[in-house]
């Protein structure tokens, strides 16, 4: 550019000059002199320009940059999140035996999440409840603080945390936004025999024992048994004001090394669930579950199983043994179109002579209008040995944020 | 029998102990999650070529379709990435359910070569890190909707981490595609 320049100036003064009468050698060298500084003139014009080109080019990134801070910024240094997630839900459902139908319509849970980052290796998480939409005395709803704690990382791979947290066990216990399962309502097997959701208060570690082998351990508070209560959903004190004579440990495997598998096993021993009232009941909790996809399908199996002392059944009979499994198949036909059934058995007297297990079948379809928004309809049939079952549909909507 | 013996060597002293332990370690507290600086990304996927780094600046289509992909806005005026021939390399950040996500990319000829989770800062989900789930990338490329030909099997109870990769995966093919339209662009 600058020698294209130089060539166009030199040729234009030859050329003018070379138009006049032939000049003397004294002339030649004015004429050469005047070029020589007409040049040097331009140079310094040149150099001035490449540097002022090079100047807006500092500046014009400077800029860019400062307006890519300036928009970048929120995300990145926000710090405090707020998520949440909620259901409505429709239920007609007929008795069996004619003694009563449920036909309701239940917002049945509202939940916010806050959760504040304090550096990049302590965190704070939480989530707050609203349960049947309406709380206080005589409604028929609950606020509830499901979680509450604050965790820390003890180097990569391996974290503790302390506060109010949810029990390492079972599918849905840790994860139950609406949609991310199938069901208008949550399977009975983790809701009556783990008991989901199930939180407790105490402090956890939690890490990797090799890629893909993770593990969970916690020492919490227990389940209480007020007189006359055997079912561990009873049980759940919520961390109000809850005694905290007799404690609870629980231990979980996971391995997740396979693409769309996971495999896990908790494990968990209430030391007396009567909290040192009255006769010790303690118990042992065993829960084992397959979660696989694989493309568009996808399997959830379950298997949950307490063993609590003798001394429960004389609070009722066949108490001692809990158990319950579920399977449930699904596809996805499209990204936003699933169908899935699923077959379940829960007992909370196993322990006993007669048959006392609930059966239940359910067939249904998610459709997500967005992958956080999901609408349900399914169709549940529960059966047991007193014929006292029930059967009906169920219609939901729900969403994560 | 066990329970008793639980009760003898006292469940305070265990939980007690755990938390000593717990905190007594936190002077060793370390930042989670990161696993590659992005010069050593780029310096590992060229190798031994040099790449020259480049810098596709959104224009208003590139914006729209950027943020069709992620399904929200796009910040910034451009993004920078890395080329050797018809190889790119891109590393962004994408939230999965909370934190960023730090993903690298290598898009060779339209297809995506590596995807490497550089740093994940999520309490939950932190296999997707594994090669046996980014190897899952290998091979995919851009569909005409601006989705991944291949799917992607997940992780139960991470399921926005997994999208969050998805997502970056898919923008770093049609970057790349951007990238390659370019009349400059090397092939």
């Amino acid at each position: 550019m600058k020698k294209q320049l130089l060539a166009t100036v030199i040729g234009l003064s030859f050329a003018a000059t070379t138009q006049a009468a032939t000049p003397s050698i004294e002339e030649m060298w004015e004429i050469i002199q005047k070029q020589q500084a007409e040049i040097s003139t331009l140079k310094n014009q040149l150099e001035q320009n490449d540097s002022r080109i090079t100047e807006t080019e500092i500046i014009a990134e400077a800029t860019v940059s400062a307006v890519e801070e300036i928009s970048l910024a929120p995300a990145a240094s926000n710090k405090t999140h707020i998520g949440g997630y909620g259901e409505l839900h429709y239920n007609k459902l007929e008795k069996d035996d004619g003694s009563g139908d449920k036909d309701t319509v239940d917002f049945h849970r509202f939940v916010l999440f806050t959760s504040h980052q304090f550096s990049d290796s302590i965190r704070f998480f939480s989530e707050l409840e609203v349960e049947h939409s309406i709380a206080g005395d005589g409604q028929v709803g609950e606020v509830e603080l499901e979680q509450a704690y604050v965790e820390w990382d003890l180097a990569n791979n391996k974290s503790a945390k302390a506060g109010l947290f949810l029990m390492p066990v079972g599918i849905l216990n840790e994860t139950h936004e609406p949609d991310t399962f199938y069901g208008t309502e949550r399977n009975a097997v983790e809701k009556n025999i783990i008991p989901a959701t199930w939180w407790e208060a105490g402090a956890a570690l939690s890490g990797e024992l090799s890629p893909g082998l993770s593990y969970d351990v916690a020492a919490h508070s227990g389940l209480f048994l007020d007189s006359g209560e055997y079912k561990p959903r009873d049980g759940r004190q919520k961390v109000g004001k809850a005694k905290a004579d007799d404690m609870a440990f629980t231990g979980r495997l996971k391995y997740t090394a396979i693409p769309g598998l996971e495999l896990a096993a908790s494990l968990q021993l209430q030391t007396d669930m009567r909290q040192g009232e009255g006769e010790k009941i303690g118990g042992t909790l065993f829960e084992t579950h397959l979660a696989w996809q694989k493309n568009d399908f996808q399997l959830r199996a379950l298997y949950a199983a307490w063993d609590f002392d003798d001394a429960i059944n004389s609070i009722k009979a066949g108490a001692d043994k809990q158990t319950g499994f579920y399977i449930e198949p699904s596809y996805k036909i499209t990204d936003k179109f699933g169908v899935f059934a699923r077959i379940s058995e829960y007992d909370n007297t196993a322990g006993g002579v007669t048959d006392s297990a609930i059966e239940q079948y359910d067939l249904g379809v998610n459709y997500w209008l967005h992958p956080n928004v999901v609408f349900k309809i399914d169709y549940q049939n529960q059966d047991n040995s007193a014929g006292t079952g029930s059967d009906g549909i169920n219609i939901g909507v729900g969403f994560s944020y | 029998m066990f329970h008793s013996l639980l009760n003898k060597l006292s469940r305070k002293v265990i939980f007690t102990g755990l938390l000593t332990t717990t905190l007594l370690a936190s002077p060793l507290l370390i930042a989670k999650g990161v696993y590659q600086s992005g010069p050593d990304f780029v310096a590992e996927v060229f190798a031994p070529a040099q790449p020259e780094a480049g810098v596709l600046w959104f224009n208003d289509d590139i914006r729209q379709q950027a943020e069709k992909i992620l399904g929200h806005r796009v910040l910034g005026l451009r993004v920078r990435y890395h080329q050797s021939g018809a190889k790119t390399a891109w590393i962004l950040n994408e939230i999965g359910k909370e934190m960023p996500i730090t993903i690298g990319v290598v898009v060779d000829r339209g297809k995506i070569s590596t995807v490497k989770i550089l740093a994940y800062r999520e309490s939950r989900g932190g296999e997707v890190r594994y090669p046996a789930y980014m190897a899952q990338y290998q091979g995919a490329t851009l569909t005409d909707r601006y989705k991944l030909d291949k799917s992607i099997d997940g992780i139960t109870g991470a399921t926005l981490s997994v999208w969050a990769v998805n997502k970056v995966a898919a923008l770093a093919l049609y970057y790349h595609s951007q990238v390659m339209s370019k009349p400059e662009a090397k092939e």
